[in-house]
């Protein structure tokens, strides 16, 4: 159980997919327009990662190492089908909202990054751990950018007004230049945070992924991380 | 800057021109168009100027203060980045506006990227786009207690006629700074003869503008057409005080050249065929950007050297 829970906290804070690793980027900018899309977009993902680490998991003794990302596609591609027609079936106002980019979560890097990091050389149990940690990391990330930019550029978050009514809405932060603006500063705070930590003398850097290095300076574990797919 | 001073063996001249006299004197050209300005629109014009040049000082020295860096408010360049980004509202912006956009201005665009010579757009154009973005219908709206139309370049657009002479003079509608040609032109001058700019950015610019409305604007080269072009909207304010930035325009000499021309297509492009009837600032912004590339390609052969093999 412990190593479950080292997964699961290390997904989400110490390498956190969107904010450390950089991973995702595009949903990450296209999506959070408002606080909803950004729990929507992240929880989708969440659901599909943990299950494509759980099954993947369980081949990874039985999939030949030269197809490998093939089959790891053809696993993550099924389970986004599923959750595709769930939501379009139950949840249809967050479909419209998330759209084109629902079938995009196949070639969220992250996803597959995961699957080639860690789900495919360690257990079931803590890959399931480690798909919740970095779905709800990834989550984390993407609600925060998408208050943030609800707020200042609606006055609103998660459809609740929270400005005065004589707020003025800056409209840039809703559109696709206040995504940047809002990520850069959010890593510049997480780096901020990040090398105060390891001042005080703590080891903020450790990091214990399947391929036991960072994953950012990762050069590939025998072949490509899946870094940049998306 | 102490650390430059020893770039070789001595004797050395030590030249008067410095980073705040050039800024002081880009102030002091840039006052008969402010000037015009507060006369032509009234108080409000006053008021928004006073705000965003107060804003610009006042978030360097903030920014300095608590990052523990050298201050350096007083070489005049946030006051130039205040005064242009101000003369690029319209008179009847609130005065909030001129600070959100100062403070973008400064805190984003200059001093997160370093501070002044780091910065890889001009702040005051940049802080424009930001606000025409964020605040259309606040920065697109001309009307104030002077005048009532559309600016003379919507007016063209629309393919109405315009009084050139009144473009000229200054007394029609538009931002605050852009609208007198004279007043802008003459503080281009000041600046030509004290060497602060040079003619190659702003004459490529405008040489190369004319002859895109000449071939395109679907008007020929007809001289009515082409001065209310020439003078109207921003295009005398952005090529002689804005494209002649020094951080943000290429430094080869061909590169500014290209620079230039660039800018009058796009410009031109822009006016003619885009949905707004200006487009000065996002030209420039755009050349801006295109800069290292610029630089790149016509970085000169140092003598005696080959061009490395490709």
């Amino acid at each position: 159980m412990k190593e479950a829970k080292e997964r699961f906290l290390n997904g989400l804070f110490r390498e956190n997919p969107t904010l450390v690793l950089m991973l995702g980027m595009c949903p990450t900018l296209a999506v959070t327009t408002s606080a909803v899309n950004g729990v929507g977009m992240g929880l989708t993902t969440t659901a599909v990662l943990v299950l494509s680490n759980a099954l993947i998991s369980m081949l990874r003794n039985i999939i030949p190492d030269k197809v490998r990302i093939p089959a790891f596609i053809v696993v993550i591609a099924t389970f986004v089908t599923v959750v595709e027609l769930l939501l379009e079936g139950f949840l249809p106002a967050l479909y419209d909202a998330l759209g084109i980019y629902i079938p995009l979560i196949v070639v969220n890097c992250i996803i597959l990054g995961r699957a080639e990091a860690y789900a495919s050389k360690a257990a079931v149990i803590p890959s399931i751990f480690d798909g919740f940690g970095m779905g709800l990391g990834f989550t984390l990330a993407l609600t925060c950018i998408g208050s943030i930019r609800e707020l200042i550029g609606m006055g609103e978050v998660f459809g609740y007004r929270v400005m005065p009514a004589s707020y003025v809405p800056f409209s840039i932060f809703v559109l696709a230049p206040g995504a940047f603006f809002v990520l850069a500063i959010l890593t510049a705070i997480q780096n901020k945070v990040k090398i105060a930590g390891e001042k005080k003398g703590k080891d903020m850097s450790r990091i214990q992924s399947g391929c036991g290095s960072d994953c950012t300076s990762c050069t590939g574990c025998g072949g490509d991380s899946g870094k940049g797919e998306a | 800057m102490s650390e430059l001073r020893r770039v070789s063996s001595n004797p050395h001249i030590r030249s008067k021109v410095h980073t705040g006299g050039i800024m002081l004197s880009v102030v002091i050209a840039l006052l008969p168009a402010a000037c015009f300005g507060i006369y032509n629109f009234g108080i409000n014009a006053l008021i928004l100027i006073l705000v965003t040049v107060a804003s610009a000082v006042l978030t360097e020295l903030l920014y300095e203060k608590l990052m523990k860096k050298p201050v350096t408010v007083g070489d005049f360049s946030a006051v130039v980045t205040g005064l242009l980004l101000a003369l690029n509202l319209p008179a009847s912006a609130p005065w909030w506006i001129g600070a959100v956009g100062a403070v973008f201005a400064i805190l984003v665009v200059k001093m997160l990227f370093g501070g002044l010579g780091q910065n890889f757009m001009n702040p005051a154009l940049a802080a424009r786009c930001f606000l025409l973005i964020s605040f259309a219908s606040i920065m697109t709206n001309f009307e104030c207690d002077a005048y009532t139309g559309a600016t003379p370049l919507a007016a063209l657009k629309a393919g109405e006629n315009v009084d050139v002479m009144s473009m000229i003079i200054g007394t029609c509608n538009g931002t605050i700074g852009e609208t007198s040609m004279i007043a802008i032109v003459a503080g281009a001058c000041f600046l030509i003869l004290l060497g602060v700019i040079d003619l190659r950015v702003p004459g490529s610019y405008i040489v190369s503008f004319v002859l895109f409305v000449g071939i395109f604007g679907g008007r020929g080269f007809d001289p009515a057409f082409l001065s209310a072009h020439l003078a109207g909207g921003g295009l005398m304010l952005g090529a002689f005080f804005m494209a002649t930035d020094y951080t943000t325009r290429p430094i080869t000499k061909s590169g500014q050249y290209v620079f230039g021309i660039f800018l009058g297509i796009m410009t031109g492009i822009f006016r003619l065929l885009g949905p707004a009837s200006e487009g000065v600032s996002y030209a420039i912004i755009l050349g801006n950007i295109l800069v290292p590339l610029i630089e790149k390609v016509t970085w000169p052969k140092g003598f005696g050297t080959r061009r490395a093999a490709k």
